[in-house]
């Protein structure tokens, strides 16, 4: 019987093909919406953690209570073993050392007197051991506007809009005035080797990153380090994860006695980064299900319609003796051929364009110009599990409900009355 | 009533009397704190969250707007040079080889991570050519009576727009000094003590620094020598000298 109706609904297009691109229509826009909001939503999170936040971050206790000001006297101490240790303890985290610091960059004149000189924030990474994880984390090889990437000790990138300021080029020396991790004065020379761009004012304003080694050697902070950061081997943040391992790095390394004492915390536990991870799962839900909810009802409405508009077959196919719950059975059964052909049309056409969006996003870094906070230049989709099924089932059942609704109708046609209505 | 009134009068007119004039007391503090110029050797404690450091700085300074310091210890810092002239300062670093100069806000930056800026490190200027001082009282403090003077600048310019001293009144010389900010903010607090009498002037041979806005326990100066109204050559006042 599938197959009888299945050719009827290929024959007349009339009963098929509207139902269906409205069905494929509705389900590929709810796909393509709920991967965009996912991973638009992902990115601010996922752009803080690499730069800033980490999935975890581990600082001591006294460090954390000013994180803002980036104190490094109060920075951990032991980090080599520690870092061993901690990345044995929990496996499913990628352990990573920073320091991050504040200073001032002098530039020197033919004399080597002060030229030039700004206020800068600093970054020391690890670019120079091989491992190229920090790297691409922070997605420096693209965001490099001028020269190239750090290749010995003592060269460092600055941000482009910054070495403009300053009037720098590659090539050129820039020293680092700042404060080492015991307060002493600490002034260093760094050989300018390129220019980066991120797109983000926030960074682009006086970011200077040189490879920890050569920060370390700077601010005097030999086996130690401002902060280490987390992340989660899957790539993406997980709250419940993340605050999984916290509370048990803490349980063994935080002391309320010792205000030296590690402490982990998760990324929604800092920069104020909780209120989007909080209200991101919640927000996108809100979302997702106004859209869902505004496609059930045009898919819904379609499969009303359809039906509606086969009354005089209906009242033709009951004059000639068809019973009521076949006629009924078969206008459901051939709605949910169309809206599982429609669906599956719909999610495949829905999960390719997230997919393209997922590769190569969409560059709205002309509208984030001024922005302030950490955003990246680039947003990207996400398809997550549910981009698989979150558009599929109610383009099902919304056409089918739709039909059902519309069908009622079958069961109050009075059968004598039907050549008079079909005369008509 | 009119008795009473009479009465009342005298009796205000008496105990405004008592309080000496402001002015007054800055110049006798001018007179043992400022000089033509000077020389010292000192020692910076830092008593820091987690450690305590120790800087022995040689300074040299010319009236109100001159003056060199050069970092003794330790080793790191050793060869390290300020100099300051006017509202300017050039730093030396003799790892970089570099002379760095630090201008404007930056001035009032911590000196290596101690209670002090640049500006309270290097600046000598005489407190009656800031200041309006009003005696509000007196009180007790380590066990010397002292003037309790309220100061407010006079100069647009300043690091701090007001400040109150405890002043001791047989030595004229400050025991306790809080330094505020333009909106009443208190920033900066010291302690003035080992007071010796040095060349015919009373002198705080310890000043414990503490910035209102930092943690830590303090920066404590220790004036190890000291010599008043010496030769300097100008040259130490010269930026070629940072290089010497």
């Amino acid at each position: 019987m599938i197959r009888f109706l299945f050719k009827g609904l290929l024959r007349d297009k009339h009963r098929s093909l509207l139902p269906f691109i409205v069905t494929a229509t509705g389900v590929m826009l709810t796909v393509v919406f709920h991967s965009w909001i996912t991973g638009v939503i992902g990115n601010s999170i996922e752009f803080n953690a690499r730069f800033a936040a980490g999935h975890v971050k581990i600082m001591t206790r006294a460090y954390s209570e000013n994180v803002a000001q980036t104190p490094n006297d109060l920075a951990i101490l032991g980090t080599d073993s520690l870092k061993n240790i901690i990345s044995a303890q929990f496996p499913e985290m990628d352990f990573v050392e920073r320091i991050y610091f504040a200073g001032l960059i002098d530039v020197p004149d033919h004399t080597g007197e002060t030229r030039a000189q700004g206020p800068s924030l600093g970054m020391g990474i690890d670019m120079l051991s091989g491992n190229q994880e920090e790297i691409e984390r922070l997605n420096i090889p693209s965001s490099l506007k001028s020269g190239s990437l750090p290749s010995k000790s003592g060269e460092v990138l600055i941000s482009n809009t910054f070495a403009k300021k300053l009037g720098l080029e590659s090539g050129d020396t820039l020293t680092l005035v700042g404060s080492t991790m015991y307060g002493e004065l600490a002034l260093y020379n760094f050989t300018l080797c390129g220019t980066i761009e991120f797109g983000t004012t926030a960074l682009d304003r006086g970011t200077v990153i040189a490879d920890i080694k050569d920060v370390r050697e700077a601010l005097n902070m030999n086996d130690a380090t401002g902060e280490i950061l987390g992340f989660s081997r899957t790539g993406y943040y997980d709250h419940e994860e993340a605050s999984l391992i916290a509370n048990r790095f803490n349980d063994r390394y935080t002391s309320e006695q010792d205000e030296f004492s590690l402490i982990m915390k998760s990324l929604a536990e800092q920069n104020n980064m909780g209120f989007l991870v909080e209200y991101s799962g919640t927000l996108q839900g809100i979302l997702v299900f106004v859209f869902i909810m505004a496609m059930s009802l045009i898919l819904w409405n379609a499969g009303l319609l359809g039906g509606l508009r086969r009354y005089g077959e209906f009242g033709m196919r009951l004059a000639i003796g068809e019973e009521k719950s076949h006629v009924y059975k078969t206008m459901l059964l051939e709605s949910l051929i169309i809206g599982f052909l429609g669906s599956l049309a719909g999610v495949i056409a829905g999960l390719s364009i997230s997919f393209y969006l997922q590769t190569y996003g969409i560059d709205l870094g002309s509208m984030m110009k001024n922005a302030s906070i950490m955003m990246p230049q680039v947003f990207r989709a996400r398809i997550t599990p549910q981009a698989w099924y979150i558009g599929f089932i109610p383009g099902v059942f919304s056409a089918l409900f739709g039909t059902m609704l519309a069908g009622i109708g079958i069961y109050k046609r009075q059968t004598a009355q039907l050549f008079k209505e079909l005369e008509a | 009533m009119k008795r009473f009134l009479v009465l009342f009068l005298i009796c205000s007119s008496n105990l405004n009397a008592q309080l000496p004039d402001g002015k007054q007391i800055l110049d006798r503090i001018d007179q043992n704190l400022s000089s033509e110029n000077r020389i010292f050797t000192s020692s910076m404690i830092i008593h820091g969250r987690r450690t305590t450091s120790t800087f022995r700085l040689k300074t040299w300074t010319a009236g109100e707007n001159k003056s060199f310091t050069e970092y003794l210890f330790p080793v790191r810092e050793q060869g390290t040079k300020m100099l300051k002239l006017e509202d300017q300062l050039w730093i030396y670093s003799p790892s970089t080889d570099r002379i760095i100069q630090i201008a404007g806000h930056m001035l009032r930056q911590s000196v290596m991570g101690s209670d002090l800026s640049y500006e309270d490190l290097m600046e000598d200027n005489k407190l009656t050519d800031q200041y309006n001082a009003k005696v509000t009282g007196s009180e007790m403090v380590d066990g010397h009576n002292c003037w309790v003077i309220e100061l407010t600048a006079f100069v647009p310019e300043i690091a701090y727009q007001g400040q109150k001293l405890w002043v001791d009144q047989e030595r004229n010389i400050p025991l306790r000094e809080e330094m505020y900010a333009k909106s009443g903010t208190l920033l900066k607090r010291t302690e003035l003590s080992d007071i010796q009498r040095i060349n015919n002037r009373w002198y705080p041979k310890k000043i414990v620094f503490k910035d209102m806005l930092k943690d830590g326990m303090g920066t404590e100066l220790v004036i190890d020598e000291i010599e008043f109204n010496v030769d300097i050559d100008d040259y130490v006042f010269s930026k070629a000298s940072l290089k010497k």
